[in-house]
């Protein structure tokens, strides 16, 4: 038998009767599921997740759930196929041992595999004061419990709402808020919302675009304390300029932390930022070697990218997950020559105040923003971000018919500034500097980050401003 | 075979039926230069590109052949002291940014959500309604052949863009044939030059110019006495943040409305009916599966674009793209029908396949000027279609090819004459 | 049934919205809004939506597992 027939020999018998757990029970999860069936793999598949609901879509919990609309029950995710897999759901991965290929869980059990999908996903930063994020009245919003909750407190009439910080999801939720006519105020401690993903220039427009629905945003401003009534309640929140508030509902909107704690001691190259893989899934171990048989997909891959200098590329994106999962099964279940990379443009959106607002690439690897269409007045227009005469990102503000032409200039890397457009060009269409917060500056932590060139490193942490 | 005889070929009405082969004979250069000043895409990449390129026009009049499309006539005597038909003003297609975007706006808030999002769906109804009489109508006659075309696809639509602009119905004998005079004369093809040609070319320019004039009375009386429809709204609209639109921009956009509110809807309906009993089987199927017809509408209208192109783009900028600069102010024309059998992005591109997956064909055009009518056309071609499949028994194709309207722009039969055994109740 | 939409493929062309009003909804000019789980007298409705998508964002499921069981 030659080599060739027998390597193909072993591949036929690891999809038939091979071991695939996957960790991570979300969307990523589940289309890694779709995809491993959907190409071929017969053997035993697990799912793990440490909710107790089968997987459902998250964008919606800051809009149409909160606003009321679809009931925090109704966002499970549509099934593209049977996929016929062993779901642990409600029980979470809490170690892993890789000498022993074992998935170890809360409750004790172990779980076998000889391929492992990590795709654990983040969850919700919580209030800095553990003290005071356990109160009554302070939530986070990441799963659709959080969601019942918060919804179940926006719905029954509290005099303010208090947002801290103003994040894509903190500021739909401010949206939301000013939809259900309640009185919100939103805290930030950079100069205005948005400023991580999208800089400085564009936070001043969205500042307006808050402070005109009625938004009480308050900028370069922390919250110090949040102080409860006899029933443990939050009833105030005190700011660092000394200001108080009344407030009976608190939302911490501070980003997110990965889900990597159960890779403790595991040895692979996973930190703040995630695990570090490479372009085509597959983890990275604490030295940087490539590991065979563990891959990782959605929020909490972290891989480099050859649009943005091959540094790896942190993104909390739904269609990163989706492609992630469909590219991991792919390489899971396939020989070197089959593999395919992962490497999308990153693209992120927000609905919030009435404004479409999206984007592509990387906003923040930019230092300069030219506004290109419309109107940045009326909050109907396109603006492009550049890097050392390139273009790297774009976003849209309800201009998103046009966003497919500056996803092509940025995958070609194409001149910054491009082209003027024949029509509708804006006054004074010059670039200037975009206005991205010092990174060590403390603000929401972005959906889209780059994290740096060394596979293990652990780059940035959050911490309070003293 | 040369780009040129392939443009003019894909061009003339001999080829109407089956202008195709010559469509793939261009796309072997997916961008190509057919003439002087003149550019057609025919790749489905490119053609997407450009659709999305703020460096392509859509504003007519600076494009090489805007005194071609422009089918102006002397205005009929008369009508110099009608404030709504003098100083002509761009409809929607044929304008950028920011006017087109505002001119859209001021038409969605009278036509769609947000602002009017129950206007479509309230159609529903209706058009059921509509498509019962016209069988019935159909079937009372007692005879087992009948045309598509005239006793059913026609009626609806018109009935309906009728309702919702406030044209009256009453009018469409009158409207009807301007409007065939007007398409038909829009050539820009070989037969243009011919004594025909320019004969229908002059009587397509004398009927738009009846046809805006009728248009621009019947603004002018709604700006008097406002009544009910999308036209009355639009002139007298005071609350929207655009405000109201002015009379002669009403006039240009009703023109525009009225003519694709129907014409391309009933080619539309036709070519289902058409694709449908050319490919034995399909028929059968979508009467068991009714859940494809809303896939099946989409691929029929991938294979036979009822608007193949419009001619209104020119570049505004040099563009370089698959290996061909257009140069600036070039005439570009995207060509939708070409591009949906692109076989680099559609497998087996000239079969009819329901469940073809991941169909984004440019039927309905690509980036902001996509038909603005497409949700009402849809509720219509898919609720004809049922009636049509639910009721109509055995149906078979006299003539395969059907005879052709003339027009290489908004294509499709002139008659589609199917035999039955019966129609049902 | 269960559907969810792409909404980084969507471009708010809200050629599905009239399509289906009870499950789409246009938010401001260009924001899709919708219902993930939508009554089954939904369906044909939701499947003319889909179908009118210009960039096919409008995800309908293909399987449906039986109540209570996430195979």
């Amino acid at each position: 038998m030659s080599a060739a027939s027998l390597v193909a020999e072993l591949v036929a018998a690891f999809r038939a009767e091979g071991r695939i757990v996957i960790v991570g029970a979300s969307l990523a999860g589940l289309r890694a599921a779709e995809a491993l069936r959907e190409r071929g793999f017969r053997g035993k598949l697990t799912v793990i997740g440490d909710e107790p609901h089968e997987p459902y879509d998250r964008p919606p919990l800051s809009k149409q759930v909160l606003e009321g609309w679809v009931h925090p029950d109704h966002t499970r995710l549509p099934r593209r196929r049977a996929v016929n897999a062993d779901w642990r759901l409600g029980v979470a991965a809490t170690g892993l041992d890789r000498v022993n290929r074992q998935v170890l869980l809360a409750n004790g059990d172990k779980v076998d595999y000889d391929r492992l999908l990590i795709a654990t996903g983040v969850r919700a930063r919580p209030w800095i004061n553990p003290r005071e994020a356990a109160l009554e009245g302070v939530f986070t919003v990441r799963t659709c419990d959080d969601a019942t909750r918060l919804q179940a407190a926006l719905h029954a009439g509290p005099r303010r709402v208090l947002i801290i910080g103003s994040g894509f999801i903190g500021s739909e939720m401010a949206s939301v808020c000013c939809k259900l006519g309640l009185p919100v105020t939103v805290t930030e401690r950079a100069d205005g919302p948005l400023v991580g993903a999208l800089g400085g220039v564009i936070g001043d427009i969205a500042a307006r675009m808050q402070r005109d629905a009625g938004v009480d945003l308050r900028t370069g401003v922390a919250v110090e304390a949040l102080e409860a009534d006899d029933g443990g309640h939050v009833r105030q929140a005190r700011l660092s300029d000394g200001a108080t508030l009344d407030v009976d509902v608190v939302v911490a909107s501070l980003g997110s932390i990965r889900n990597v704690e159960w890779l403790e001691g595991a040895g692979l190259a996973s930190g703040f930022w995630g695990v570090g893989c490479d372009a085509g899934c597959r983890a990275f171990d604490i030295n940087g070697v490539v590991t065979d048989n563990i891959f990782v997909a959605g929020d909490i891959a972290r891989a480099p990218h050859v649009l943005y200098e091959y540094q790896f590329i942190s993104m909390e994106h739904w269609d990163n997950a989706v492609s992630g999962a469909q590219v991991a099964a792919n390489n899971m279940i396939n020989l070197e020559t089959e593999r395919c990379p992962h490497l999308p443009l990153p693209m992120f959106w927000s609905a919030q105040f009435g404004v479409n607002i999206k984007g592509v690439g990387v906003c923040s690897f930019g230092d300069e923003i030219v506004f290109t269409q419309g109107s940045p007045c009326e909050r109907r227009f396109a603006a492009a971000y550049g890097r050392q005469g390139r273009i790297v990102g774009a976003v849209t503000f309800d201009h998103g018919k046009w966003l497919d032409y500056y996803s092509a200039l940025i995958e070609r890397s194409a001149p910054f500034p491009p082209p003027p457009p024949g029509y509708d060009q804006p006054a004074g269409a010059t670039p200037i500097p975009a206005r991205f917060p010092d990174p060590r500056v403390p603000t929401e932590i972005p959906t889209v980050v780059l994290t740096g060139h060394d596979p293990t490193t652990r780059g940035a942490e959050f911490r309070r401003r003293s | 075979m040369t780009v040129e005889t392939a443009w003019a070929e894909a061009m003339t009405y001999d080829n109407r039926a089956d202008p195709y082969p010559f469509f793939a004979e261009l796309r072997k250069t997916p961008v190509v230069q057919v003439a002087d000043n003149l550019y057609v895409v025919t790749g489905y990449r490119e053609l997407l590109a450009l659709a999305h390129d703020p460096r392509i026009s859509s504003d007519v009049r600076r494009s090489p052949l805007a005194a071609h499309l422009a089918g102006d006539a002397e205005p009929p005597a008369g009508v110099e002291d009608l404030q709504a038909h003098g100083g002509r003003q761009p409809s929607i297609i044929v304008s950028d940014p920011p006017n087109h975007d505002r001119a859209r706006r001021q038409v969605m808030r009278h036509f769609g959500p947000p602002h009017s999002p129950d206007l479509i769906p309230s159609m529903e109804p209706g058009i059921v309604g509509l498509c019962n009489k016209l069988l019935d109508d159909i079937k009372a006659r007692e005879s087992t052949r009948f045309d598509v075309v005239d006793d059913y696809a026609y009626p609806v639509p018109v009935t309906m863009i009728c309702k919702i602009l406030g044209v009256p119905r009453a009018d469409e004998p009158t409207f009807h044939v301007w409007i065939r005079d007007l398409l038909t004369g829009l050539d820009l093809g070989p037969d243009a030059a011919t004594d025909e040609g320019r004969a229908r070319a002059a009587k397509g320019r004398a009927a738009g110019a009846a046809l805006r004039h009728y248009l621009a009375e019947l603004i002018e009386q709604y700006r008097h006495q406002p009544g009910d429809g999308l036209l009355s709204d639009l002139v007298n609209d005071t609350e929207g943040p655009d405000g109201p639109m002015s009379p002669q921009e009403a006039v240009s956009n009703a023109q525009l409305l009225l003519v694709a509110g129907h014409d391309s809807t009933v080619n539309t309906i036709s070519n289902c009916v058409m694709t449908l009993l050319r490919n034995p089987g399909s028929f059968e199927l979508l009467r068991q599966r009714p859940e494809l017809i809303p896939r099946a509408i989409e691929e029929v209208q991938r294979l036979q674009s009822a608007v193949q192109f419009f001619p209104s783009r020119s570049a505004t900028d040099d563009i370089e793209i698959a290996d061909t600069v257009i140069p600036k102010g070039a005439a570009v024309h995207l060509m939708y029908s070409a591009a949906n059998r692109d076989p680099t992005r559609f497998a087996n591109p000239d079969q009819y396949d329901p469940e073809r997956p991941d169909n984004e064909h440019v039927g309905w055009g690509s980036g902001i000027h996509t038909c603005i009518g497409g949700p009402l056309a849809r509720l219509e071609v898919n609720l004809t279609l049922e009636t049509f499949l639910r009721r109509v028994q055995s149906p078979r194709l006299v003539d395969d090819p059907p005879p052709y309207r003339r027009s290489h722009i908004f294509r499709g039969p002139l008659h589609l004459m199917i035999d039955v055994d019966h129609i049902t109740d | 049934m269960r559907i969810v939409v792409d909404l980084n493929k969507c471009l708010g062309y809200a050629q599905c919205v009239p399509l289906a009003p009870d499950v789409l909804k246009l938010l401001g000019d260009e924001a899709l809004a919708y219902d993930p789980n939508p009554d089954e007298s939904q369906r044909q409705r939701v499947l003319r939506a889909a179908a009118a998508c210009p960039v096919q964002a409008i995800i309908v499921e293909t399987y449906t597992p039986a109540e209570g069981d996430p195979m």
